[in-house]
C-alpha cells in the first residue's frame, strides 16, 4: 500500500512517455492488466485488517481509474497525431491542373445557328429543313424567277446539269413546306446555301436562316415587328435601331432591305438581311390561296451575324477549320 | 448606274443637300452606293489663252508663251507640251493655284519657277493634271469660245457630284436621268422639267425599209435618215462633261448623241453609217453559227436564240447588246440611220451574258426599256445632232407588229391597304402617290380603284405591287411595328427523339472541335476517299478544287486535319455535321451524317500521365457515347468490316439493328502517306437519322436479393471477335442474367500462340428469390459448352 502513490506516478509517467498505441497498451497491462502491478495491490488488500481494507481498496481503484483516464487521454492523443500525420502524409498541390479530356466546343457558325433557332422556337417557330441540290423549280420559278429573270444572274448560280442547281437561299425549303403544310405555318429554315462568288467578302458557301410566316391578316407591320424584335434580341439591345429600304426579291411584294446603326460603318448602317410580303404568285404556285392568306418572308446571313457578335474580322476563316480560330468560340 | 447631280437638279430640284438627297432615294428603294466629287481638288486654275510662242532658247521640247489669264496683262509661262500654239485657249494654273496631288498623294502648288534660266509664272494643263479626264498627250485645249478669265471650275461646272445607284432589276424605269427625277418628284411632291423635245420636221424626205421578222422579240422600231452630218465636230464640253460623269467615254459626236439620250430618256439607239446598209434592215434571228465582227472588234460566232439586226446580205448588228463594225459610224460617214427600238426583255435577258458581254444598251433591254419612248428619243437626238453636226433629217419611221406590249391596268382594293401594310391611307395620298408616279386613275368605286400603269413600269402588275409603292413613297420606317400574338398551342413533344445539339454536346465534351468544310471538294481527294461512287460535279465550279459534291465529309475533314497539323497542332478532334451528296442507282441520296476525324495523343499534354498516342478503343469510346445518348445502346453493333479507305485490321460497320449506319476505323496508311498526313489518324461517319431517336425509359423493380456472380476465364483462337462469345452469354444467360464484364484480356506469356485468354464476369439475380448454386452452375455449364461447341473456347485450367 505504501508504494501506491510511487506506482501511480511511475505509472502516468509511463503512459505520458508512450510514444505509440502499442508501448501505451504495455503501460496499460504493466499498471492496470491482471497482473498489472496497481491489480496486484488489490491482492494484497487481504493482509489489511478489515477496517482498513474499504479505505484501502477504494483508494486503489481511485489510483486505477485516474491511470485509466490518463491512458486514454494519451491514447486518443497519439491516434489524433497519427492521422495528422497521415493526413500530412497525403498532401497534394491542389493547384496542379486536373486530368483528362479538354472539352472542344462549336463553331461559331453553328453556335450562332442555334442562337437564332433558340429566339425563334421559343415564340413557336419551327425549324424545316431541305436539300442542297435542288431543282430549278424549286430554287427558282416557284418562288416566282423565271428562266433568264435578272434576278437568276444576281443569284451567280452553282448549276449541276440543266435541271439541277446548288441552292442559292434556303427559300426552297419554305416551297417545300408551304407544299407539304396547311397554314398557319410559322417556319425557320436554317442552312448552308451557295454562290458562285468567292472574294474577301463572299465565300462560295455560306450559312443562311430564313423565316416563313403564313396566317391570315398578317402585314408588313408584323414583319417590322418579328425583324426589329428578333435583331434586338440576338444583339441583346433593346434600343438597337433598325431600318427597311425598299428593295427587290422576286418572291417577295412589298421586298426590304433592313440594315441596323453600326458605328464602326462608314455611312453607319449595316445591311443584315432581306425580307417582304410573300408574293402572291408563290403562294398561288404552292397551293396557298393568297385571298386567304397573307404572308412574310425574311433572310439573315448567319456568318455575318456572327461577325458582328463576335468581332471576327474576315468571313474566310469560318472555313479554315484553323484550331487557333475555333477554339475561341468554345 | 451613274448621273450628275447637277443634271438631274436641272430636271428637278428639292430643297436638299447632297447627303439629304441621296438618304431619301436609297431609302425609297434606289440605292446609292456612292457619291463622289467630278473632278480632283484644284483651285487657282483660270480659262487662258496662249497669245504668242516661241521657242525655248536652250530647250528642244519647250516654249515660251505668252498668256492671257485672269490678270490685265499677259504673263509669260514655259509650257513642255507639243502642241501648245498661239491662238488656242487652255487651263492656266496661275501663281498660287494647287492642282489635284499626283503619285505622292500631296497637292501640287504652283510657284514661279525658272526653266533653263527662263522665268516661268504657273503652268498650262492637260486634262489628266486636273483629274478631268484620261487626256495626257498634250495641254487641253478649250472650246474657242471659252471665257479667258473664267475660273476652270466654274465654267465647267464642276462643284458637281457622281452619284452612282446601285438599282435592283425591277427599276429599268430609273435607269435614266428622267426616271431618277420622276421618283425624286414624287418623294418631294416637286413637278419635273423636262426639257423640251419638239419633233424635228423632216427636211428631207429620204426612209430606210424595216421589216419585223423576230416576233415578240421585236415589236417596235423606229428609224431615221440623218443626210449630210459632219462628223469631224467634236461633241460639245457640256456634253462630253454629263457622260465623262456619268462614266461614259467620249468617242465620237454621233455616238456621244445616242449615248447622251440612253442617259437622259433611258433608250438605248445605234446609229449605222446608211451607205454601208445593203437594202433594207430587219429584226431577226441568228442563224446558228452567223458570224458577226462587233464593234469592239470582236468576231462572235452567233447562237440561234440570238436576235439580230440584218441588211439584205448579213448581221449587222447583235440587238439591243452591241452594232457591228462593217456598218459603224466612222470618219468618213456622211449619212446615218438611227434605231430607236423596242426588244422584249425575254429576248435579250441573259444573251449578252453568253457572249461575255454586258453593255448600257443590253443592261436596259434586259430588265424593260419603256415601249413608248421609241419616238421621242429618236426626236431628240435628232435635235442634237442637227445641233451638234448638222445635217438633213427625214421623216422618222415606226414599224410596229402585233407583240407590242398592251397597257394594263390594276386594282386596288382600300381594305388592302389596312391588312396588307398594317395602317389606313387616306383616299387623296393614295391617289396622289400613284398618280405622281404616272399610273392613271380609270375608275373608282366603294372598294377601291383601278389604275392605267404606265409604259415604263415593267414591275408593276398586281395589287401588291401598288402596296409596294406607296410604303416606299409613304417611307418605310414611317409604316407602323407590330408585334405579332401566336395562340400558345402546347403540342405533343417527342421525348424520344435525339436533338442534334445533344449529339454536338457528346462530341464537345470529348475533346471535339466542330469544323465546317466545304460542301464541294477536289475530285482528284474525293475519289481518293469514295472509288464507289461517280460524285455529282458542278457544270461551273469556282475553281478546280472545288468542283464535285462529297460523297462523304471524310476529305474535308482529313484536309482540315492536315491544315491544322501543319500548323504545329499535335493534337486534333474535328467533327462535322452536314449532307453528303450518294449517286445510287435509285438516284440522288443527300443525307446528314455527322463524322470525325481525331488524331494525335489521348490525352492533352499534361503532368498527370504519359502522351499515349489514340488507338481505335478510344475513338469507338467516342461513338459509342454518342450511341448511348438515347438509352438504345443495345441496339448499335460494331462488325468486323472492310472498307477501301480504312486500314483492313482496325475497320468497323456500325449497325443499328442489323441495317449499316455508318463506318469508323484507322484511316489506310497508303493513304496517310499520299495525302502526306501524319498518322494515325481515326475516321467516323454515321447517318444522322439512324442515330437520331433513342428509347423511353422504362422502369423495373429492383430486386431484394442478392446478386451471384461467377467469373470465366476462357482460352480461345485469337481470331474469334469477343462479340461472338458475348452473344453466347446472351442467349445462354437465361432470363436472371443481369450484367457481363469483359474484365481481361490476354495474349502472352503462358497463353500458346494465336490464342488468347478472356476473364468474364456474369452476374446474375433473380427478382423475387435467391438463386441457387446449382441453378446458376447449370446455366454457366450450357454457356461453356456452347463456347465450346461453337467457336473452340475452353476454361483457363
Amino acid at each position: 500500500m505504501e508504494n501506491l502513490d510511487l506506482l501511480l506516478a511511475q505509472g502516468k509517467a509511463a503512459a505520458e512517455q508512450a510514444e505509440d498505441a502499442n508501448s501505451l497498451d504495455q503501460v496499460r497491462v504493466q499498471y492496470l492488466g491482471k497482473k498489472g502491478e496497481l491489480t496486484q495491490l488489490l491482492k494484497g488488500l487481504g493482509k489489511l485488517s478489515a477496517e482498513e481494507r474499504p479505505k484501502a481498496g477504494a483508494l486503489i481503484n481511485e489510483a486505477k481509474q485516474e491511470l485509466q483516464q490518463l491512458i486514454n487521454e494519451r491514447k486518443e492523443s497519439i491516434a489524433n497525431q497519427a492521422l495528422n500525420a497521415k493526413l500530412a502524409a497525403e498532401t497534394i498541390d491542389v493547384t496542379l491542373p486536373g486530368r483528362g479530356q479538354e472539352n472542344g466546343g462549336l463553331h461559331p457558325v453553328t453556335r450562332t445557328l442555334n442562337r437564332i433557332e433558340k429566339i425563334f422556337s421559343v415564340v413557336g417557330y419551327k425549324v424545316e429543313q431541305g436539300p442542297e441540290i435542288e431543282d430549278n423549280y424549286h430554287n427558282f420559278d416557284a418562288l416566282n424567277i423565271p428562266p433568264h429573270h435578272p434576278a437568276r444572274a444576281m443569284h451567280d448560280t452553282f448549276y449541276i446539269g440543266d435541271e439541277h442547281v446548288l441552292r442559292t437561299h434556303t427559300s426552297p425549303v419554305q416551297v417545300r413546306t408551304m407544299e407539304s403544310q396547311e397554314p398557319p405555318i410559322y417556319i425557320i429554315c436554317p442552312g448552308r446555301v451557295y454562290r458562285c462568288d468567292s472574294d474577301l467578302t463572299h465565300t462560295p458557301m455560306f450559312h443562311q436562316v430564313e423565316g416563313l410566316v403564313i396566317d391570315k391578316n398578317v402585314s408588313f407591320a408584323d414583319l417590322k415587328g418579328t425583324i426589329v424584335q428578333f435583331l434586338r434580341a440576338f444583339f441583346e439591345d433593346e434600343s438597337l435601331e433598325v431600318r427597311f429600304r425598299p428593295s427587290f426579291f422576286p418572291f417577295t411584294e412589298p421586298s426590304a432591305e433592313f440594315d441596323i446603326a453600326w458605328a464602326s460603318s462608314k455611312t453607319g448602317w449595316l445591311e443584315v438581311g432581306g425580307c417582304g410580303m410573300v408574293h402572291p404568285n408563290v403562294l398561288t404556285a404552292s397551293g396557298v390561296d393568297p385571298e386567304k392568306y397573307t404572308g412574310f418572308a425574311f433572310g439573315l446571313g448567319v456568318e455575318r451575324l456572327a461577325m458582328l457578335r463576335y468581332g471576327v474580322n474576315d468571313l474566310r476563316m469560318f472555313f479554315e477549320n484553323d484550331l487557333k480560330f475555333l477554339k475561341q468560340f468554345a | 448606274m451613274k448621273l450628275s447631280e447637277a443634271w438631274l437638279r436641272e430636271w428637278v430640284n428639292p430643297e436638299l443637300s447632297t447627303a439629304d438627297l441621296v438618304e431619301q432615294i436609297t431609302m425609297a428603294g434606289l440605292e446609292v452606293d456612292g457619291v463622289e466629287a467630278v473632278a480632283g481638288e484644284f483651285s487657282g486654275v483660270v480659262v487662258g489663252e496662249i497669245l504668242t510662242r516661241e521657242q525655248h532658247p536652250d530647250a528642244d521640247k519647250l516654249s515660251v508663251c505668252m498668256v492671257k489669264g485672269d490678270g490685265a496683262e499677259p504673263v509669260q509661262v514655259i509650257c513642255g507640251a507639243p502642241n501648245a500654239r498661239a491662238g488656242i485657249k487652255i487651263p492656266y494654273a496661275t501663281i498660287g493655284a494647287v492642282l489635284p496631288p499626283g503619285a505622292d498623294g500631296k497637292p501640287f502648288k504652283i510657284k514661279k519657277a525658272k526653266l533653263r534660266g527662263i522665268e516661268s509664272f504657273g503652268m498650262l494643263c492637260a486634262q489628266a493634271e486636273l483629274k478631268l479626264g484620261d487626256g495626257n498627250d498634250g495641254i487641253w485645249e478649250l472650246p474657242e469660245d471659252a471665257p479667258v478669265g473664267t475660273c476652270v471650275r466654274e465654267y465647267l461646272q464642276l462643284n458637281d457630284s457622281s452619284i452612282e445607284i446601285d438599282l435592283t432589276p425591277n427599276r429599268s424605269d430609273c435607269l435614266s436621268i428622267k426616271g431618277v427625277a420622276r421618283d425624286v418628284g414624287v418623294l418631294n411632291r416637286l413637278a419635273v422639267n423636262e426639257p423640251e423635245i419638239a419633233a424635228v420636221a423632216p427636211s428631207i424626205d429620204d426612209t430606210f425599209p424595216v421589216a419585223l421578222n423576230a416576233g415578240e422579240a421585236c415589236s417596235r422600231y423606229a428609224g431615221r435618215v440623218i443626210r449630210n452630218v459632219d462628223v469631224a465636230k467634236p461633241t460639245p464640253l457640256w456634253m462630253q462633261e454629263r457622260l465623262r460623269r456619268a462614266d461614259i467615254r467620249s468617242i465620237d459626236a454621233v455616238v456621244d448623241i445616242t449615248n447622251y439620250v440612253l442617259l437622259e430618256l433611258g433608250q438605248p439607239m445605234h446609229a449605222f453609217d446608211l451607205s454601208t446598209l445593203n437594202g433594207s434592215v430587219q429584226a431577226r434571228m441568228a442563224e446558228q453559227g452567223e458570224k458577226l465582227t462587233l464593234l469592239d472588234g470582236q468576231d462572235i460566232e452567233l447562237n440561234a436564240d440570238t436576235m439580230v439586226i440584218a441588211d439584205d446580205s448579213r448581221a449587222v448588228a447583235m440587238a439591243g447588246i452591241m452594232g457591228g463594225e462593217a456598218t459603224a459610224v466612222t470618219a468618213e460617214t456622211k449619212d446615218i440611220f438611227l434605231e430607236s427600238a423596242f426588244f422584249d426583255p425575254i429576248a435579250i435577258a441573259g444573251r449578252a451574258r453568253s457572249y461575255g458581254l454586258h453593255t448600257d444598251s443590253s443592261h436596259r433591254f434586259e430588265r424593260g426599256v419603256d415601249y413608248q419612248l421609241q419616238e421621242t428619243a429618236i426626236e431628240r437626238a435628232t435635235q442634237l445632232l442637227l445641233d451638234i453636226v448638222g445635217g438633213e433629217a427625214g421623216p422618222i419611221g415606226v414599224v410596229e407588229n402585233e407583240y407590242k406590249p398592251v397597257d394594263r391596268e390594276v386594282s386596288l382594293r382600300r381594305a388592302r391597304i389596312n391588312s396588307g401594310l398594317g395602317f389606313d391611307m387616306d383616299d387623296d395620298t393614295v391617289i396622289d402617290i400613284l398618280i405622281r408616279l404616272g399610273l392613271s386613275l380609270q375608275r373608282s368605286d366603294d372598294e377601291g380603284w383601278t389604275f392605267a400603269v404606265p409604259s415604263y413600269r415593267f414591275d408593276i402588275s398586281i395589287e401588291a405591287d401598288l402596296l409596294e409603292e406607296l410604303a416606299r413613297v409613304y417611307g418605310y420606317n414611317n409604316l407602323p411595328v407590330t408585334s405579332m400574338s401566336v395562340p400558345m398551342l402546347i403540342e405533343s413533344d417527342d421525348e424520344a427523339a435525339i436533338g442534334l445539339s445533344s449529339l454536338h454536346q457528346v462530341l464537345v465534351n470529348r475533346g471535339y472541335q466542330e469544323a465546317i468544310t466545304y460542301s464541294f471538294v477536289e475530285p482528284k481527294l474525293q475519289e481518293m476517299f469514295d472509288k464507289q461512287h461517280q460524285a455529282v460535279a458542278l457544270s461551273n465550279p469556282i475553281s478546280a478544287d472545288m468542283a464535285v459534291m462529297r460523297t462523304t465529309l471524310w476529305p474535308g475533314l482529313v484536309k482540315a486535319l492536315q491544315y491544322n497539323q501543319n500548323r504545329q497542332q499535335s493534337r486534333v478532334r474535328l467533327f462535322e455535321t452536314g449532307q453528303r451528296f450518294l449517286p445510287e442507282a435509285g438516284g440522288l441520296i443527300q443525307d446528314q451524317v455527322i463524322a470525325g476525324a481525331v488524331y494525335g495523343s489521348r490525352q492533352p499534354e499534361g503532368w498527370a500521365e504519359k502522351q499515349q498516342p489514340i488507338d481505335f478503343f478510344d475513338v469507338k469510346a467516342d461513338i459509342e457515347a454518342l450511341l448511348a445518348v438515347g438509352g438504345s445502346a443495345a441496339e448499335y453493333r460494331f462488325e468486323p468490316a472492310k472498307h477501301d479507305v480504312l486500314h483492313p485490321g482496325q475497320c468497323a460497320r456500325i449497325e443499328r439493328n442489323g441495317s449499316v449506319i455508318g463506318f469508323m476505323g484507322a484511316l489506310h496508311p497508303s493513304l496517310l502517306a499520299q495525302l502526306g498526313v501524319s498518322g494515325p489518324v481515326f475516321l467516323f461517319e454515321l447517318k444522322l437519322a439512324d442515330i437520331e431517336t433513342g428509347v423511353l425509359p422504362n422502369f423495373e423493380e429492383l430486386s431484394k436479393f442478392p446478386e451471384t456472380r461467377r467469373d470465366l476465364a476462357l482460352i480461345v483462337d485469337e481470331s474469334v471477335p469477343v462479340a461472338t462469345l458475348l452473344d453466347i452469354v446472351k442467349q445462354q444467360g437465361g432470363e436472371w442474367l443481369k450484367n457481363t464484364t469483359l474484365f481481361d484480356v490476354y495474349q502472352g506469356e503462358g497463353i500458346d500462340n494465336g490464342k488468347k485468354s478472356l476473364a468474364l464476369g456474369l452476374t446474375w439475380q433473380h427478382p423475387s428469390r435467391t438463386l441457387t448454386d446449382e441453378e446458376v452452375n447449370d446455366v454457366v455449364e450450357s454457356i461453356v459448352s456452347n463456347m465450346q461447341s461453337s467457336c473452340g473456347a475452353m476454361l483457363r485450367g
